[in-house]
């Protein structure tokens, strides 16, 4: 039986593609100062770096421990090939740099891959362990190409402009970035609609059976694990634009790691959801950093609490509250929301306390016992300080506990009645 | 003339526990073979060899006369032999019409194109919708595999089999699990998804056995002790004693 159906499915599309491009061009006018234009720049990398990385982790299941190494080693061949514009030894236009970057990505992932995809699973990530670990240890031993401690600096402006567009002001490389992170998102999400695209998720589900379908899935891994690169020198090479300085450091575990921790925050199970990562892991290096010493700490806590009670990432979050929401139920739950919030919140602020009282002493002690913890004056010697953090910090605990039980109740009487309601629906 | 299948003198070992102890069989296209033996007889072990999940100790795997012993599973499967699994072996995060179209994307030759979107392919997507309705899935058509019933798992298990156009068919007891109601249903529907094909079954419950094949191959320790008719088998005395017991005999009778 078919029936003549309305598909809101493309309009849905076209608007949220729209607003894609909107967001990005408009964004440097609402946000006008030098930082969060530096910052609005490193999104961008870091939306395509994260996109790439879920090409792995959410679409393949391949939990790779080595995703800078694409990312780092863009970096370096962009900006050699930058500098070799400046010394007049080539002819490419700046623009087409982070291109350099994506076919340096391609060519070390031909050839770094081929090894790390022949095994999947626990192997692959540990191959990727050891693949950037080796990579780590040759840039402190090759300074010709790495430039040791220093690093390798460059000059963006460089070469003939085009339509005076010098990459000088932060501004226009800024759109620069820009244009390359809506082209590449395009293109990641397409991917995902092609037939080695869906392959991939079957691999990722069970690679027995798709050897019993026709396919390799060491090359169907090894393929995708070229594309991923391929994005990763991209957004290597616009890291190296944006920075004009590259350093060892951008092929570190560190780096690899935080692909890892923000993909995984952003939410590996849906394509947006390493959009949402790269942005936070901007907001966290940038102005988390500045607001605390101990944000790596912070950080670390939130991935905790993250991988154990919502391992869909800040993407499954959103996309389960529409499903409510699409059926008229958030109201139902709100207020618990609201306490939810507030006592976790309340919690925060005890813990942060204390974490900021020992901090404070490991760090700053030098200073006298007291600091000023959102503006209260606290003593980090000083029973009272203790007692009063954990207090609030205990309280905020028990209610949060006791609030999220009494949540957990109805948001699972929410879903028995969206169960009925779909079925009711698909009987009429 | 070729078999579409033939295995000379198949052995498997396991450290020194010989499980295939020299099996030889011949299937000519388009016979339907059941497979049948005890518990630990090497039934499961056998489609494991044929499809390349296992390679053999020694021996020969002959698929329409050509040797497949010591190729891998997917170019045993784009030679035209396809199988399915005891244990339901689906996509369990793709939804039913997904699981389908992967299954029949390199048959039609898209290999591992990314430069093509899935919504224009127009014959896979056709023939993707056509084993759907064929195994009765078309009504669960976007729900996630791993949300459907046992019995439709069965059911997307023999689709993603069937799916990629294989002539040679191998099913790893497809009714395992399955009440007796819904048991002589899916023999309905395997005996029409294989209707051409040449097709080899393990299975446990004799009603189906004879019901459903043309030819029962008996495999006891390691071997083929009766390879004939249902008619034949029943009434080999070998087969009555090392399998069958007179009980069974009689009761795969009144079917």
């Amino acid at each position: 039986m078919k029936t003549y159906q309305f598909k809101p499915y493309n309009v849905g599309r076209w608007l949220i593609w729209s607003l894609f491009a909107i967001v990005l061009i408009f964004a440097p006018l609402i946000f006008t100062s030098n930082l969060s234009g530096t910052m609005l720049a490193q999104m961008g990398i870091a939306i395509i770096a994260c996109l790439s990385y879920n090409i792995l982790l959410g679409q393949g299941g391949m939990l790779s421990f080595g995703h800078a190494v694409y990312t780092g080693l863009g970096s370096f061949v962009a900006i050699h090939a930058l500098n070799s514009i400046t010394a007049g030894t080539s002819q490419i236009p700046v623009s087409l740099l982070p291109l350099v970057g994506g076919f340096a990505g391609i060519g070390f992932a031909v050839l770094l891959g081929y090894v790390t995809t022949k095994k999947s699973g626990t192997p692959f990530a540990m191959i990727t362990l050891g693949v950037a670990e080796l990579v780590f240890a040759m840039s402190l031993m090759f300074s010709e190409f790495f430039g040791g401690e220093a690093g390798i600096s460059g000059n963006r402006v460089a070469g003939q402009t085009i339509w005076g567009i010098t990459y000088g002001p932060q501004i226009q490389i800024y759109y620069l970035i820009a244009i390359y992170t809506f082209i590449c998102v395009a293109l990641m999400y397409a991917f995902t609609q092609t037939p080695l695209g869906r392959i991939l998720n079957a691999v990722r589900d069970n690679p027995e059976r798709v050897e019993f379908i026709g396919y390799n899935t060491q090359r169907v891994r090894y393929f995708a694990f070229i594309i991923a690169g391929f994005f990763a020198g991209i957004s290597g090479g616009l890291g190296a634009l944006n920075f004009e300085i590259v350093t060892s450091e951008v092929v570190g575990a560190g780096r690899s790691g935080g692909y890892l921790l923000f993909t995984f925050l952003g939410g590996a199970t849906f394509f947006f959801g390493p959009i949402i990562g790269g942005i936070l892991m901007v907001l966290a290096f940038v102005l988390l950093s500045e607001l605390t010493k101990a944000w790596l700490l912070y950080l670390g806590l939130l991935f905790l609490f993250m991988v154990m009670y919502a391992p869909g990432g800040i993407a499954s979050l959103i996309m389960m509250n529409l499903r409510v929401a699409a059926f008229g139920k958030l109201k139902q739950i709100w207020v618990s929301y609201l306490g939810l919030f507030v006592t976790a919140f309340v919690a925060l602020i005890g813990a942060g306390a204390m974490i900021e009282m020992v901090y404070h002493l490991q760090l700053n002690s030098a200073l006298g016992d007291n600091l000023k913890f959102m503006g209260i004056v606290l003593n980090a010697k000083g029973v009272d300080s203790w007692f009063g953090s954990a207090f609030v910090m205990l309280t905020g605990l028990g209610l949060f506990e006791a609030i999220r039980r009494h949540f957990l109740i109805e948001w699972g009487d929410i879903q028995i009645e969206i169960e009925k309601e779909i079925k009711r629906r698909e009987a009429a | 003339m070729s078999y579409a299948l033939e295995l000379k003198d198949l052995r498997k070992n396991f450290g020194k526990t010989e499980i295939i102890r020299g099996v030889n069989l011949a299937v000519n296209a388009g016979e339907r073979i059941a497979i049948i033996g005890p518990n630990g007889a090497g039934k499961s072990t056998l489609f494991n060899l044929i499809s390349g999940r296992f390679g053999p100790s020694s021996g020969e795997i002959l698929l329409n006369g050509q040797r497949i012993e010591h190729k891998a599973p997917y170019e045993i499967n784009r030679m035209g032999l396809s199988r399915s699994f005891q244990i339901t072996n689906i996509f369990p995060k793709l939804s039913v019409f997904e699981n389908l179209r992967c299954a029949v994307l390199w048959s039609l030759g898209y290999k591992y194109t990314f430069l093509k979107f899935l919504s224009g392919l127009k014959d896979a997507n056709e023939l993707a919708e056509k084993y759907m309705a064929m195994i009765r899935l078309d009504k669960k058509r976007d729900l996630l595999a791993m949300n459907l019933t046992y019995a439709e798992q069965r059911a997307l298990e023999i689709g993603i089999t069937i799916a990629g156009g294989s002539n040679v068919i191998l099913l790893d007891e497809p009714t395992a699990g399955m009440s007796r109601s819904e048991t002589s249903r899916f023999i309905n529907l395997i005996k029409e998804v294989t209707i051409g094909k040449t097709l080899l079954t393990v299975e446990h419950d004799m009603g189906v056995v004879f019901g459903l094949a043309d030819k029962i191959a008996v495999v006891v320790y390691g071997e083929v002790i009766a390879f004939d008719s249902p008619e034949a088998v029943r009434s080999n005395a070998k087969v009555q004693e090392a399998y069958l017991g007179s009980h069974s005999a009689e009761e795969a009778g009144g079917h």
